[in-house]
C-alpha cells in the first residue's frame, strides 16, 4: 500500500471508461442492439401494408408513426439498461465506486443512446421513402430523432433505475416514462408534419433541443439517486 | 498513513424487523473486523451498510473520523468492495473486465501479471470470464481487489465457490494486507483463521 494519497481520474476518464465498456459489452452481444431496431424496422414497414399504398394516407401518417415506433423501440431497449449490472454485481461496484455516480450513470446512458438512438436515427431515412417523405422532410426527422432519442435515452435512464430491482418492471417502466417521454413524441412528430407541409418548424425543433439539454442536465441526477434507493 | 473506520449506533430496521440494533465499533490500520452470524440474520445489510450502500435509520459511519456522507468520494476511493456477485461482466475477458476498474481509480503501483501470477490467473488472460469457472472467477474479483491497492477490503463471505487453496489463499491476503496496514471487514459464517488483530461483531 503507497503512502501518499494517489490522485482519482477524473470524472471524464470515468465517463469514457463506462461508456466504452458498455460498448464492447453491446459489440459483443449485438442482438441487444438490433431487437429495437428491427422492432422499428418491422413497425414501419408493416403499417403501410395494413393501411394501404395510397399516396396521400402515408404522406399524411408518416412522421407520427416513425415517431411512435421510434419511441416504443427505445422503451423496449430500456428496460435491459441496469438490469445485467445489477444480476451480475457490477451495479454495487458502480455504488461504491470512486467516481460520481452520476458521471458513471451518464456514461451508460450515452453508451445506451449510441447502440439505440443513433442506430434509429440512421435507419429511419430508409424507412421514410416508404412513406414518401421528401429528402427535406427526412432531414429534419433525422433531427427530431437525434434529439428525442437523447432525451428518451436519459429519462428512460430514471424509470430503468427506479425498476431496476424488480423482476420485469417493463410494464411499469412504460408508464413511468410514457408522461414524460409523450411531449417529446408530440414535437417531433409535429415539427416532420409542418415540414413535410412547408410550414415553419424550427420552434419543434428548439423545444427538442431544450428539453434534451434539460434532461442531459437532470436526468442523471435523479438516475443515481433512484439506483441508490433501489439498491437498498 | 493509518486510517480508523468506526461505527457509532448503527441500526437497521427491515420492513417489521430490527436488524441490529445501537451497534457500534471500531477498526484500525492493520485489524480485522469479522461480522458473524447465522444465515439470513443481517451481516450482508450491515457490510453494506458499512460501505455507504444501505442508509441506516439510525447512526453514523465514520472514515477516519470524519461521517463518510460527507466525504463519499474519498471513504470509496479508499474501499474495495468483494460479495457474491463478482461484479465482473461474463461477456468480457479477464483483462477487459479489471482495465474498466483501472480507469475508474487512482493508479496502484501493483504490477497486474505478478497479481495474476499470484493468484493462479495469469494463464485464463484472454477468456472471457463466461467460460471460466465460479471459483477462478472468483479469483479474477480478487485480482481485482489486489490491483486497486486500496487500504479497507470489505468481503461479503469471500470464501463462497473457493476450494480448499483458495481459502487459504483469501487468509493469506488477508493477514499480508493486515500486516502491510491495511484493513478489513469481513462477513462470514465460517470460522476464519487469520493472524491479525481481529474484532467480531455478532448479530443475533
Amino acid at each position: 500500500m503507497s503512502e501518499a494519497p494517489r490522485e482519482i481520474p477524473g470524472i471524464l476518464a470515468g465517463l469514457v471508461a463506462t461508456a466504452k465498456r458498455d460498448l464492447l459489452l453491446a459489440w459483443k452481444r449485438p442482438g441487444d442492439v438490433l431487437n429495437p431496431l428491427f422492432f422499428f424496422a418491422m413497425v414501419c414497414t408493416l403499417f403501410p401494408l395494413a393501411v394501404g399504398p395510397s399516396a396521400e394516407q402515408l404522406e399524411f401518417s408518416g412522421p407520427g408513426v416513425l415517431w411512435v415506433a421510434a419511441l416504443l423501440a427505445t422503451l423496449l431497449s430500456l428496460n435491459s439498461l441496469f438490469i445485467t449490472d445489477f444480476e451480475d454485481g457490477s451495479l454495487d461496484q458502480l455504488l461504491v465506486s470512486p467516481q460520481p455516480l452520476p458521471i458513471l450513470v451518464l456514461g451508460k446512458t450515452l453508451a445506451h443512446w449510441l447502440t439505440s438512438g443513433l442506430p434509429l436515427v440512421f435507419v429511419s431515412p430508409i424507412l421514410a421513402i416508404t412513406y414518401r417523405m421528401p429528402l427535406s422532410v427526412v432531414g429534419v426527422m433525422m433531427l427530431t430523432l437525434a434529439l428525442g432519442t437523447i432525451s428518451l435515452s436519459l429519462l428512460g435512464s430514471i424509470g430503468a433505475a427506479l425498476t431496476v430491482g424488480l423482476h420485469r418492471g417493463t410494464a411499469l417502466l412504460s408508464l413511468l416514462i410514457l408522461p414524460l417521454a409523450m411531449p417529446i413524441m408530440i414535437l417531433g412528430a409535429n415539427a416532420v408534419s409542418l415540414a413535410a407541409s412547408n410550414d415553419i418548424y424550427s420552434t419543434g425543433i428548439w423545444a427538442l433541443g431544450a428539453y434534451a439539454i434539460a434532461s442531459l442536465s437532470l436526468a442523471p441526477y435523479a438516475t443515481a439517486a433512484a439506483l441508490r434507493i433501489s439498491n437498498e | 498513513m493509518t486510517h480508523k473506520l468506526s461505527g457509532d449506533n448503527l441500526t437497521l430496521i427491515r420492513g417489521e424487523r430490527c436488524l441490529f440494533q445501537d451497534l457500534s465499533f471500531a477498526l484500525e490500520s492493520g485489524g480485522l473486523l469479522i461480522l458473524e452470524g447465522r444465515n439470513g440474520c443481517g451481516k450482508t445489510s450491515l457490510i453494506r451498510a458499512i460501505a455507504g450502500m444501505l442508509s441506516l435509520e439510525e447512526g453514523t459511519v465514520y472514515w477516519d473520523n470524519e461521517p463518510v456522507d460527507n466525504q463519499r468520494q474519498v471513504f470509496h476511493g479508499a474501499l474495495v468492495w468483494l460479495a457474491h456477485r463478482t461484479g465482473l461482466k461474463g461477456d468480457l475477458t479477464l483483462v477487459e473486465n479489471l482495465g474498466f476498474e483501472h480507469a475508474l481509480r487512482a493508479h496502484s503501483k501493483r504490477d497486474p501479471e505478478e497479481v495474476y501470477e499470484r493468484l493462479g490467473i495469469a494463464r485464463l488472460k484472454k477468456l472471457i470470464l463466461r467460460s471460466l469457472s465460479a471459483g477462478q472467477q472468483r479469483r479474477v474479483a480478487l485480482a481485482r481487489m489486489l490491483l486497486a491497492d486500496v487500504p479497507l477490503w470489505f468481503m461479503d463471505e469471500p470464501f463462497t465457490n473457493l476450494d480448499r487453496e483458495g481459502r487459504q489463499l483469501v487468509m493469506e491476503l488477508v493477514e499480508e494486507h493486515c500486516a502491510t496496514g491495511g484493513m478489513c471487514v469481513m462477513a462470514a459464517h465460517q470460522d476464519v483463521e487469520i493472524d491479525a488483530p481481529t474484532t467480531k461483531v455478532r448479530i443475533q
